[in-house]
């Protein structure tokens, strides 16, 4: 395949071989800049989806030859309306696969190399090699997880930071008409954790309104989802519900009916079941094409100096006209991930360990999945609580129910959490008050 | 069930899940029976038709007379090396074709000029037609051609790191405009009879516990309204202070055990908690209003749109039957209650807009039948988007939405090109702003439009783009200088441009970003969307994007 044409890059040269008053103060136009990107410069696309095949066509054509991606899913029907590297032959294919497969087919010169796989599956060493990362992930628990290990890449030598252990994130997020983009340089500017207020926790309706008083479709789908598909296994003992599969959501379909009838409540249809049981979010491809342009022309940015980088976040909502707001989020003083600043929480010794636990999955700058408690006694690793691993939880149940007294944790005493949102283990300085009631 | 649609080998139901979640079965209906032409299969246009074709637009024709470059192929993901010398309508069209099998793309290999001179009907028979990368004299010439059959155009282009969209619509009419936030349409201040009714049936002090903690709060609201008007007057709590006395008393009525400690009523916390969204005054917004005085509502003929029927029959509706009023919404939000209760509530909300949506059709239909509409039309005669009657799912939809009706009519091209009547009153305001030291700290891009203009006489006065040769970009800047002053001196303003934005021009040399025109493509697509579903609002008129800043500006030009 030829890859190289007269005027080729002729776009692109104008804006990284001529300078201008708007450039980076670093920036040096040549035509290096160029074979940088296309020689030297090595990118990580996380997801491809929605954003993902929007990404890897923007960087191959902004002159990035080097590009990984990294997904774990393979391709539905539903992908197909956004989704411009597949095609209905390729349903039940990897996407990574099928988009670097296309994007190499189609972009002479651009080496998309595809990896099938968790962003979990991949250690430091894999991701010290990018020289930036972005991200197109529809999970904010995945968001946070890179996050965590782009900061733990980070190193310091006297209390400085060397500059080139720092890898740039540029992250993007879609739904229905809404998007955002940002950009994290790691340490410096607010990252994923300083900003966890921007999303939203999902609400759930609570068991009793589903159990006894529901209202709305919602309501009685959720019932049948929740409390009758385990109790009556329509599909065979342990058999969970697969949103995809239409038997599965024509049973919960039918028996939601059954219930919204007893109650007069109407609005249960085939679309609004499979979307409660699936928890499915709008999507369309013009939003997605909006912020993954966004996110590339910022990875083009950073890699070139040939202008400023956004700094650092935008929104963007078409449903009333165009609306863009651009503004910098800013850091948060104490940040879990990227503050370097020892944790401390702080409880009494009555207070139970099943009161940190809460306190790691329901405070707002946490918001911990399935935490894992461990602490060390006498130079020796102690498990608390953990749940990840069914044997252990059963072992470690019981010490939800004991005060931290009678634990025997001591003030300042460190506990070491480890959870689904962070690559690193986590330590709190534990501050205990001493309390005078007996209870 | 939702209808089945099935096309091509994939059930369309699935394909398009995603997206049918945000603009229904009927949005999709209008989207697959569009037909959009794309003038200039550019990198931006084809991101654009990208972006119909994924989500099942109903066709799309390129028309395009050029030949394939080498840059083209650089920059344009539906080109491929081996296409270069090749009809670029014909390639572009290939690639975009494999996108969707249920789109038909179809292209002309003609130049725009030369079309628009032996056959204008061309553009007509479309139901929107995009343009991009097109000079001033061609653009304005193909303006004139669609406004005066009300056909919309979309202007889109890409230059350096800016995007520039213009929408040109005489009337587009919105029923759905899906709005983000708005008042629920409770009629607390103004309880119809069915409301006060269920109300009045319910008595708080003889419930026992579990039905007086699941009493909806709407009901408490109603219940609380009246002992406080009863103790006002007659008037409602307007200001801060009255609604937290107002808040207080709900307080008060909250059950307590028999230590005196209050119970845990979650919905007297709903109640307080909904005092400050849900007293506000009901009335017709003054955007309503003004459709009412709109010489399309006030005089109709047998070609209006049923729109403007409609419009015209709930001003009738308001002043008649509706006692100052639009129809009631007839739906309220999820609260905690009893199931039995809740729906009760709901149904009786219901029920009224039922009759409300009734009282309208029946105005809807005596204006039919005044404007000689209410035969049916000979079925051979083919008339567009005003077909004879009105059905009553369109009349319900319509009253629904009856708050937030949206007309947008945008200035023409030739308003906005001639000097007399361009808006020079909020361009001089941006040329001040910018002559300010630190104003490219503001955040407003409409020196952005000024400079393209200025790139555009440049081009019509020496045929090539400023800095669009590597050896003439020092040259170019004076040049470009000399238009940008001219430009403003035609409008009648006095102050200048910053140079560096001058400098940026030359440096940009007309060269088209794929991820720029990918960002455009996106936006521009959806606005075509808008426009053939007439659901959502479209911008009015000019939409300005800062690739450089990730900034964006709209105004009316």
């Amino acid at each position: 395949m030829e890859t190289e044409w007269p005027g080729r890059w002729d776009h692109l040269q104008k804006i990284v071989e001529r300078g201008g008053p708007f450039a980076h103060p670093d920036f040096d136009p040549s035509p290096e800049i160029l074979s940088f990107l296309k020689e030297t410069c090595k990118i990580l696309v996380i997801g491809a989806g929605g954003l993902g095949c929007e990404l890897l066509k923007d960087l191959a054509f902004m002159g990035f030859s080097d590009i990984h991606v990294i997904d774990m899913d393979t391709i539905d029907v539903s992908n197909l309306n956004r989704q411009f590297l597949f095609r209905a032959k390729d349903v039940g294919k990897a996407k990574a696969d099928c988009a670097a497969a296309f994007i190499n087919a189609r972009v002479p010169g651009c080496r998309v190399t595809p990896h099938y796989a968790k962003i979990q599956d991949f250690d430091e060493s894999f991701y010290r090699d990018f020289h930036i990362v972005v991200c197109g992930l529809d999970s904010i628990i995945a968001r946070r997880w890179i996050n965590g290990m782009l900061i733990s890449l980070l190193r310091y030598e006297d209390g400085e930071l060397d500059q080139t252990s720092l890898i740039p994130m540029v992250d993007g997020g879609t739904e229905g008409f809404k998007g955002n983009a940002r950009v994290i340089l790691p340490s410096l500017t607010a990252c994923v954790e300083c900003t966890l207020g921007f999303y939203p926790p999902q609400i759930n309706f609570p068991l009793c309104t589903i159990a006894h008083t529901p209202r709305l479709p919602e309501h009685c789908i959720e019932f049948v989802r929740i409390l009758l598909w385990p109790k009556e296994e329509p599909f065979g003992a342990g058999v969970s519900i697969d949103g995809d599969d239409p038997k599965h959501i024509q049973w919960i379909l039918e028996k939601s009916q059954e219930r919204a009838n007893e109650y007069n409540i109407s609005g249960i249809t085939y679309r609004l079941t499979q979307g409660v049981v699936k928890r499915i979010m709008p999507a369309v491809a013009s939003t997605n094409a909006v912020i993954a342009a966004a996110c590339a022309t910022e990875v083009f940015k950073i890699a070139t100096s040939c202008c400023l980088s956004l700094n650092n976040y935008m929104n963007f909502n078409d449903t009333n006209g165009v609306y863009t707001y651009t503004f910098e989020a800013e850091r948060l003083e104490d940040c879990l991930a990227c503050s370097n600043k020892p944790q401390a929480m702080n409880f009494s010794e009555a207070d139970k360990l099943q009161d940190v636990l809460t306190y790691l999955q329901e405070n707002s700058t946490l918001q911990m999945k399935t935490p894992g408690i461990t602490t060390s006694v006498g130079g020796k690793n102690k498990t608390l609580y953990m749940q990840t691993v069914k044997s252990i939880e059963a072992k470690t149940r019981e010490n939800l129910k004991l005060s931290l007294k009678e634990l025997g944790l001591e003030d300042g005493q460190e506990l070491y959490v480890a959870d689904v949102t962070t690559p690193n283990t986590l330590t709190f300085q534990l501050r205990l008050a001493t309390t005078m009631d007996n209870s | 069930m939702a209808t089945q649609r099935k096309g091509g080998t994939l059930d369309k139901n699935n394909k398009y899940d995603r997206q049918l979640r945000l603009w229904g079965d009927h949005g999709q209906s209008s989207l697959e029976t569009a037909r959009v032409c794309l003038i200039n299969a550019s990198a931006t246009g084809t991101e654009i038709l990208k972006n119909l074709i994924l989500p099942g637009i109903g066709s799309f024709t390129i028309l395009d007379g050029n030949k394939v470059q080498g840059e083209d192929v650089g920059n344009n993901f539906f080109l491929m090396a081996d296409s270069i010398g090749k009809s670029r309508a014909q390639v572009t069209t290939e690639l975009l074709s494999e996108l969707n099998e249920d789109v038909s793309g179809d292209f002309l290999e003609e130049n725009v000029d030369d079309l628009l001179q032996k056959n204008p009907a061309f553009f007509t028979s479309f139901t929107t037609v995009i343009a991009t990368q097109l000079p001033e004299r061609t653009l304005l010439n193909l303006g004139k051609v669609l406004w005066s059959v009300n056909i919309p155009l979309l202007v889109c282009r890409c230059y350096g790191f800016i995007g520039y969209l213009r929408v040109v619509i005489k009337e587009h009419t919105i029923i759905e405009s899906h709005p983000d936030n708005f008042h629920e349409d409770l009629r607390l201040d103004y309880p119809f009879k069915g409301l006060k009714d269920f109300c009045d049936s319910l008595n708080l002090e003889a419930m026992d516990k579990k039905d007086h903690s699941h009493t909806p709060w709407l009901v408490l609201l109603y219940k609380y309204l009246q002992v406080w008007e009863e103790q006002h007057g007659g008037k409602m709590p307007k200001n801060f202070k009255e609604k937290n006395a107002f808040k207080e008393l709900i307080r008060q009525g909250v059950r307590k055990n028999e230590h005196g400690v209050p119970e845990d009523e979650e919905n007297f916390d709903e109640a307080i908690k909904s005092v400050n969204s849900s007293l506000h005054s009901t009335a017709i917004p003054s955007e309503i209003k003004s459709l009412f005085e709109d010489p399309a509502c006030l005089k109709l003929n047998s070609e209006s749109k049923n729109f403007w029927i409609m419009v015209r029959a709930l001003k009738e509706f308001t002043e008649t039957d509706g006692n100052g009023f639009l129809p009631l919404r007839g739906s309220i939000p999820d609260m905690t209650a009893d199931s039995e209760r809740y729906i009760q509530l709901q149904t009786v909300y219901r029920e009224q807009a039922e009759l409300d949506s009734v009282a309208v059709a029946g105005h809807v239909h005596a204006l039919l039948h005044n404007i000689g509409r209410d035969e049916p039309l000979n079925p051979h005669t083919v008339r567009d988007s005003q077909e004879g009657s009105i059905s009553d799912s369109e009349i319900k939809t319509f009253c629904r939405n009856s708050a937030f009706l949206t007309v947008l009519r945008t200035r023409s091209l030739e308003e906005e090109y001639s000097a007399e009547t361009a808006n020079t009153e909020e361009l001089g305001r941006h040329v001040m702003m910018e002559e300010e030291e630190d104003a490219s700290d503001e955040g407003d891009d409409t020196v952005l439009y000024i400079l393209l203009r200025a790139v555009d006489r440049f081009f019509t006065e020496y045929t090539r783009y400023p800095g669009y040769f590597n050896n003439t970009v020092e040259a170019d800047i004076p040049k470009l200088k000399a238009c940008l002053t001219k430009l403003i001196h035609d409008w009648g303003l006095t102050a200048g441009i910053k140079d560096d934005y001058i400098q940026e021009m030359c440096r940009y040399g007309a060269s088209e970003l794929h991820t720029v025109s990918a960002f455009m493509g996106g936006v521009a697509a959806q606005e075509v969307i808008k426009l053939v579903t007439g659901q959502f609002v479209p911008i009015n008129n000019t939409f300005i994007y800062n690739g450089q800043r990730q900034t964006s500006t709209t105004i009316k030009l």
